[in-house]
């Protein structure tokens, strides 16, 4: 059946702003950033080609560094501690707990508090003379010491704490709906079989669930890559840089420090490593696609 | 490899206030293929499981192979067992599905690999063994979940509608193995269906439940021939049997009396002494007989439809007060619809049922 001129031209004009969007605010804004990475501008932008510069500039920025050294740290640990307790919350509210919709909703609540808050939130709990140091002391344990966030060395697993705090619920959502898509029989036959539990979850159970890991790390992942509001409500970036992160970095240059060169050139960078980290995945699946 | 006997005594289970089963009793000779056969919800799966301690009872006993498990955990029962979703482990090879019990229980290598090998010779699964359960046809992985109850070397092996999820054709190859295997093995096998002819084909004896209760536990040829109520009567058999309603007359030599036809019951075995009172007839579609129009004891039927099935007719018939029947006559019956034909109902091929508890009379 060919299409009418007339039901041709809805289809396009119903398309039209999804295809403007796209053109103006992902590809063009995204072009357009990377020009300004390969220009001099400050404050304001301008058009001034001074090729690699900038990025020369920003791998010798300690802060910079800092920064990209904090992500890895915080991409790391953030996504496995948060797969890893989100699937244990998971477990245990799948072995038929009591008053489970009461325990799943309060695991879930932190999930749709703003990083902001939850930042604040863990910033006065982690403080030293207001939070879990100073109650533990107060009980009597005088030696008791919990002052992380203000050391330097330690910042960033605060907010490896805050975010794992914050993103376990919903990984647990994710798993729970995983594990009730197991056939009641795999479990009767694991029991005819004679199987201790954590065996049937460690080998049969985890490899039926790629999926639900998949989708619960490439969630958790996105937001390592904008980790912002977080580190600059806790800590706001400190003890002096120690806690500093690639977007804040971006943030700080754009509108504080107007070097609009540099914070482009960073904000690039960090589209460069993410295109590098997605694209061979991206590439495997296609390949596996393809053989099916 | 040992064969155990299963004695249930009277079992009770239920779920909060809802009874499922009271106090049934049932004893499994040691290599007997028992079917435990009912609509859905007529509490066979239950009992299986029951048997397999996959759930708790509130009463009664089990005893496995002269042992008492009632409370025993399934692994500690001598029991595999067969389910109907197959329930094989995705992520695993067809060795390691079969294996990896046996490897978690802390078997010797040689012992597992010498199971392994022999139930994937008898299920001809050898050329399989390093394939995953996704890349087998739906037969072959319910092969490979009896290959998994196999190697366990059970007293007694369970079967919870193993063959509900194949298509028909496959079924009916499944069956035939099935049976092989009970044949060769003579292990014990408990086996829930829903589908009587698996129950006829297969059992030594078979048990009809319905409402949480046995109906009727017998051979397939005592169950076929004479069903003990109305039920059991109707669930068996495909055609089903028919049922004409009626009276019982003891005037002279008792008969049947349906509308203007009445039935001699010379040669039925009546369970008591015969008395005048309404019931139902049931006669099975092969057991009618044609005959010559003259015949006094002949009931005259009109042609409503046939039904051509390949290797037989089913032809439904209509009797003069209304009542509907289906008979079977060969491929080639000639019969056409509006044909008055001339019926023989024979007594010993009868079922006469009480009308109101529809017990066998």
């Amino acid at each position: 059946m060919r299409l009418s001129l007339t039901s041709r031209f809805s289809a396009i004009s119903a398309l039209l702003p999804a295809l403007l969007v796209m053109l103006v605010v992902y590809i063009g804004a995204t072009s357009w950033t990377v020009w300004m990475s390969l220009t001099n501008s400050r404050m304001l932008p301008n058009n001034n080609f001074v090729g690699l510069r900038q990025y020369e500039t920003l791998l010798g920025n300690d802060r910079w560094i800092t920064s990209v050294h904090n992500i890895v740290i915080y991409g790391v640990l953030f996504v496995s501690f948060a797969l890893l307790i989100g699937f244990l919350l998971a477990v245990a509210i799948d072995q038929r707990v009591r008053a489970e919709d009461t325990i799943r909703s309060i695991f879930l609540y932190p999930y749709s508090m703003s990083f902001v808050v939850t930042g604040l939130v863990w910033q006065w709990l982690l403080n030293p003379t207001l939070g879990i140091q100073h109650v533990l002391r107060s009980w009597g344990f005088e030696n008791a010491t919990f002052d992380w966030i203000v050391r330097p060395e330690t910042a960033i697993y605060c907010l490896v704490i805050a975010g794992v705090w914050q993103a376990s619920g919903l990984v647990m959502a994710i798993m729970l709906a995983g594990l009730r898509g197991v056939d009641e029989e795999i479990w009767k036959a694991a029991r005819v079989d004679g199987l201790p539990k954590w065996r049937v979850y460690m080998s049969i159970i985890i490899p039926m669930m790629g999926a639900s890991f998949a989708t619960a790390a490439v969630l958790l992942s996105t937001g390592v890559v904008r980790l912002y509001d977080l580190s600059v409500s806790m800590t706001n970036g400190g003890p002096g840089i120690a806690s500093e992160v690639p977007a804040k970095f971006v943030m700080d240059h754009l509108f504080e420090r107007a070097n609009i060169g540099l914070a482009t050139a960073a904000a690039t960078t960090m589209l460069i490593t993410v295109i590098a980290v997605v694209a061979p995945y991206l590439y495997w699946r296609a390949r596996k696609g393809e053989m099916r | 490899m040992q064969k155990s006997n299963v004695d249930i005594r009277s079992l009770q289970i239920g779920f909060g206030g809802l009874k499922v089963l009271e106090n049934l009793n049932l004893h499994v000779e040691a290599s007997e293929f028992l079917v435990l056969l009912g609509p859905s919800g007529c509490g066979k799966s239950t009992l299986l499981n029951a048997i397999a301690g996959l759930i708790d009872v509130k009463g009664g006993e089990i005893h496995i192979g002269g042992r008492d498990v009632t409370w025993a955990e399934p692994k500690d029962r001598g029991i595999a067992m067969v389910f109907q979703s197959y329930a094989l482990y995705p992520r695993m090879s067809v060795r390691r599905n079969m294996s990896f019990g046996l490897k978690v229980a802390g078997t010797p290598r040689e012992e597992i690999e010498r199971r392994v090998g022999e139930a994937a010779q008898m299920l001809r699964l050898t050329s399989l063994l390093d394939r995953r359960p996704s890349e087998l046809s739906g037969g072959q992985r319910q092969r490979v979940a009896i290959g998994r109850a196999l190697v366990r070397h059970a007293g007694v092996y369970l079967f919870d509608e193993p063959l509900s999820n194949l298509d028909a054709q496959l079924r009916a190859e499944l069956r035939v193995e099935i049976k092989r295997l009970h044949a060769r093995l003579s292990a014990t096998m408990i086996y829930v269906t829903h589908d009587q002819i698996e129950a006829l084909t297969l059992a030594d004896r078979i048990a009809v439940m319905q409402g949480g209760v046995i109906q009727q536990l017998d051979t397939p040829k005592k169950i076929y021939r004479e069903p003990v109520n109305r039920f059991v009567a109707s669930f068996v058999g495909s055609p089903a049997m028919n049922f004409i309603p009626g009276r019982i007359a003891c005037d002279g030599e008792t008969g049947f009396i349906a509308g203007a036809n009445r039935l001699g019951l010379n040669g039925y075995a009546f369970r008591g002494l015969p008395t005048d009172a309404r019931a139902v007839l049931g006669i099975r579609p092969e057991h009618i007989e044609l005959t010559a129009s003259d015949d006094p004891s002949a009931v005259s039927a009109r042609v409503e439809m046939v039904e051509p099935m390949g290797a037989d007719t089913l032809i439904w018939c209509r009797l003069a007060d209304g009542t509907t029947f289906s008979f079977r006559d060969d491929a080639d019956a000639k019969m056409r619809e509006g044909d008055t034909l001339a019926l023989r109902f024979p007594a010993q091929a009868l079922s006469l049922f009480d009308e109101t508890s529809g017990q066998r009379l």
